[in-house]
């Protein structure tokens, strides 16, 4: 009898506490360190952001953030285990953009769907560029399309893997060019510099980070961004030459399907207000990240445009749907 | 020159030279535990540099670096496990001499010879950086194809005893290394509906299958109840002797250090590939190739040496370049952005104090290796030599899993790694050697993406596979493939015959 007169309550009261769990949750979030999930290497372009973001997004939630390291696949690794995590805000993942639209589209099964990841913020993109070396024959766009007008699949452009940004930046200026390219994927951004500064390709169709870190070296012939951006302001834009091409990777942060929408709202805040902290801003811009202020519900909005477009894209090219 | 000076004095303040103290002893303890890498260590570490002033803070990281690089060979020698993949190739000769009573010397040996390797690269860091820079960029996707080819010919030296074997062990590790999201392409391979293995297999969670884990299988297995099979008192001045006889090899040294920082210098390469070329020269030209792998102090001297080396080599690229030479190069170059640093020919004008600083940190924190590496090893030694096997067979299991898990927080690399276990176990009692099985999942991305890349860049340009053979890089890589392919086979028969004719005269 005692035994169940304490029993008793205890059920009732665990009971009331699941229910109200994620409600009471929500009200002390949060209440413990935070693990911020990387799917790349360390010192790649999610790493550094990650790392420069932490001391931040710590003031403003007043508790630990932990970077852990989840690679492999892509990305798809981490975000496969991000779906599968305790839905409590305290487990987030940096997430990429072409990379988780065109994961599930391509590979069928990537372990993770695209709306399965809940989004939260898009702090930053990074625009393509195509560049090439200082002493390259091509001084503009003009010459670089003439050239590979006249001269169909000879012209070969380095980038970040394949069905990446990199390599849509490239289909989509074939197409908006009339031109034929042959597209080399490399095993990261950071990895097809050497090729091109060793002059085994014509160009790079790279990152506007990695452009900024080799301008004594490489010539950018134009941008993939609706605006110049602020680091070479002389590089002109796809758009003003005439050619509508606006690509790039875009990263975020995402949690686990189910996370309550409270919680998500006290992330993407932290995030904007680490976003809009000028000290950060100065180091970001330095480095040639543009920032983005997309919260939970435009980003996901600006997912599904994108799908769409990128459904559109592929249809005629050979990729599973 | 003076700016120079200003940064090397910055360096020498008992507050630098204390916090690369303290880098060097992390250095170590992660270099050791199998499963913290050079590339983990350097990146935990990263964000506390951001405080600093630029110059304290790349020391400390220089110092991380080039001691966990170091800190590989312990575990090497005492489990056969190799703490981080630059040390593969000190297992073949280090751990034989640790079984046999000769831990210690083995221990010093691994010291003296990264110092020194260490010492070289650093050397070429600081005095040939520009010149060497441009060999880095004669490497593109053909010349990958032919250095991992080159590679896979040491199984030739490696298993000259049997070539089935060993060409059997290569294909398999080059079969598991197509497992995962294909380097080119994208596509979907061999994953079995499991999303964690688009990842592809971890190479150091099979380190620790392959190597460590038929190691502890045996202890257990051969009812020995000491580590040591053979009861050797330590000699007084052991310090010394071994000492002398690392010294009376200096042919050894000086093509290890040159092999471990030209390898660093090529971007992509590293440790891993470095230790493994080293170790196959010294053998291919050692006067006795035959005692290789049976604990002779040869082979502990050329891997360790050569993959101390790759870490002046690795950063030659990178602060000239802009080109990580090695992994951990690319989380050294995440810090030096963060600082406002950016790698070219301003880190030798303007940034001439801070650049000139690092490379001298590097000087002081190789030496720094000596004292702080002789005395934790010799107390590793004697922990583990101490241990009864009942005690140390189920702690190395333990560490095991917890370093599989560590390397990348997946639950399916301890998975992979206790099947490799298993798979070692049995290629143990096969008589096969596993080092062909890791080279070949080393190598076979390389080999992949160079070959795919190549025939993409041969299309473009109307050659096709023609390309591989027409570039001068290429065609000298073929020819010291081929070389290093037919010596073994050669020298073998060269010795046949000559113990025949010994045979017959008397």
């Amino acid at each position: 009898m005692r035994l169940a007169r304490v029993l008793v309550p205890v059920v009732i009261l665990s009971l009331v506490a699941l229910m109200f769990g994620q409600v009471v949750a929500a009200a002390g979030f949060p209440e413990k360190p935070i693990t911020y999930m990387i799917c790349f290497d360390p010192g790649g372009e999610s790493d550094i952001t990650a790392r420069l973001q932490q001391k931040y997004l710590e003031d403003v939630l007043k508790t630990k953030v932990v970077i852990t390291y989840k690679v492999g696949g892509g990305g798809a690794v981490g975000w496969s285990e991000l779906i599968r995590s305790k839905p409590d805000g305290y487990t987030i993942a940096g997430d990429n953009l072409p990379h988780t639209i065109l994961q599930p589209m391509q590979r069928g099964d990537a372990g993770y769907t695209t709306e399965q990841l809940k989004r939260v913020y898009c702090f930053e993109s990074t625009p393509c560029a195509l560049v090439v070396k200082k002493d390259s024959p091509f001084k503009t766009l003009d010459d670089f399309i003439a050239f590979a007008k006249k001269n169909p699949g000879a012209v070969t452009l380095g980038g970040s893997g394949s069905w990446t940004a990199n390599h849509l930046g490239t289909i989509e200026l074939e197409k908006a060019a009339g031109v034929k390219l042959t597209y080399i994927p490399f095993t990261g951004s950071g990895s097809a510099t050497p090729a091109l500064l060793g002059g085994h390709v014509t160009g790079l169709m790279t990152y506007t980070t990695m452009a900024a870190q080799q301008l004594d070296k490489f010539r950018i012939l134009a941008v993939a961004a609706p605006k110049r951006s602020a680091v070479f302001p002389d590089a002109p834009t796809f758009r003003e030459l005439g050619y509508d091409i606006v690509e790039g990777a875009y990263r975020g942060v995402s949690v686990p399907p189910n996370t309550p929408d409270n919680i998500v709202k006290i992330l993407a805040d932290a995030f904007e207000k680490v976003n809009k902290n000028p000290e950060f801003a100065k180091k970001m811009a330095e480095l040639a990240f543009d920032l983005e202020f997309m919260g939970p519900a435009e980003y996901t909005k600006f997912i599904q445009t994108r799908k769409a477009y990128y459904t559109d894209l592929l249809k005629d090219m050979d990729i599973k749907q | 020159m003076n700016t120079a000076l200003t940064g090397i004095l910055q360096i020498l303040s008992p507050g630098v030279l204390l916090l690369m103290l303290g880098g060097t002893v992390i250095g170590l303890v992660a270099g050791a535990l199998p499963g913290i890498s050079a590339t983990m260590a350097v990146a935990l570490l990263v964000p506390f540099t951001f405080s600093m002033p630029a110059i304290s803070g790349l020391a400390l990281l220089g110092a991380i670096y080039m001691s966990a690089i170091y800190g590989g060979c312990f575990s090497a020698i005492l489990i056969n496990t190799p703490g981080t993949p630059s040390s593969i190739g000190t297992c073949f000769d280090g751990y034989p001499m640790a079984r046999q009573g000769r831990g210690q010397q083995a221990i010093i040996v691994a010291t003296v010879a990264s110092v020194l390797g260490g010492l070289f690269g650093v050397a070429a860091l600081a005095f040939l950086a520009p010149p060497l820079a441009n060999v880095a960029l004669k490497f593109g996707p053909p010349e990958y194809f032919w250095v991992a080819i080159f590679g896979l010919t040491i199984i030739a030296t490696l298993c000259s005893k049997s070539l089935i074997k060993g060409i059997m062990g290569g294909l398999l590790g080059l079969l598991i290394s197509t497992i995962g999201i294909a380097p080119i392409g994208g596509d979907v391979r061999f994953t079995f509906h499991t999303p964690a293995l688009q990842g592809g297999v971890e190479l150091v969670g099979t380190l620790i299958g392959l190597f460590c884990l038929p190691e502890v299988l045996s202890m257990i297995l051969d009812g020995s109840r000491t580590y040591e099979t053979v009861d050797v008192k330590q000699s007084k001045g052991v310090f010394g002797t071994t000492f002398r006889q690392v010294l009376a090899q200096p042919m050894n040294l000086l093509t290890s250090s040159v092999i471990g920082t030209v390898v660093g210098i090529i971007p992509g390469a590293g440790g891993s590939i470095a230790n493994l070329v080293a170790y196959n020269e010294a053998m291919r030209s050692s006067k006795h190739p035959e005692k290789f792998g049976t604990g002779i102090i040869d082979g502990v001297i050329a891997t360790e040496t050569a993959n101390n080396a790759t870490v002046g080599g690795g950063l030659i690229p990178l602060l000239t370049l802009g080109v990580p030479g090695t992994p951990v190069d690319a989380v050294i170059y995440a810090g030096l952005l963060i600082h406002g640093l950016r790698p070219g020919a301003e880190l030798f004008t303007r940034f001439a104090d801070v650049t000139y600083g690092f490379i001298f940190s590097l000087f002081i924190a190789t030496l720094m290796m000596l004292p702080v590496g002789l005395l934790l090893g010799t107390a590793l030694h004697k922990l583990v030599s101490k241990l009864s096997i009942r005690i140390l067979a189920p702690s190395i299991m333990f560490l095991s899993i917890i370093g599989s898990y560590a390397i990348r927080n997946n639950i399916m690399d301890v998975w992979v790694m206790l099947i490799c276990g298993v798979i070692g176990f049995m290629l143990k009692m096969l008589k096969v050697d596993p080092a062909p099985v890791v080279l070949g999942l080393i190598l076979g991305p390389l080999a992949e993406a160079g070959l795919v890349q190549g025939l993409l860049m041969g299309r473009a340009s109307g050659m096709g596979w023609r390309l591989f053979f027409t570039r001068p890089v290429s065609l000298l890589l073929l020819a010291m493939s081929v070389f290093s392919l037919v010596w073994p086979i050669i020298s073998a028969q060269i010795r046949r015959r000559r113990a025949k004719e010994v045979g017959t005269g008397a």
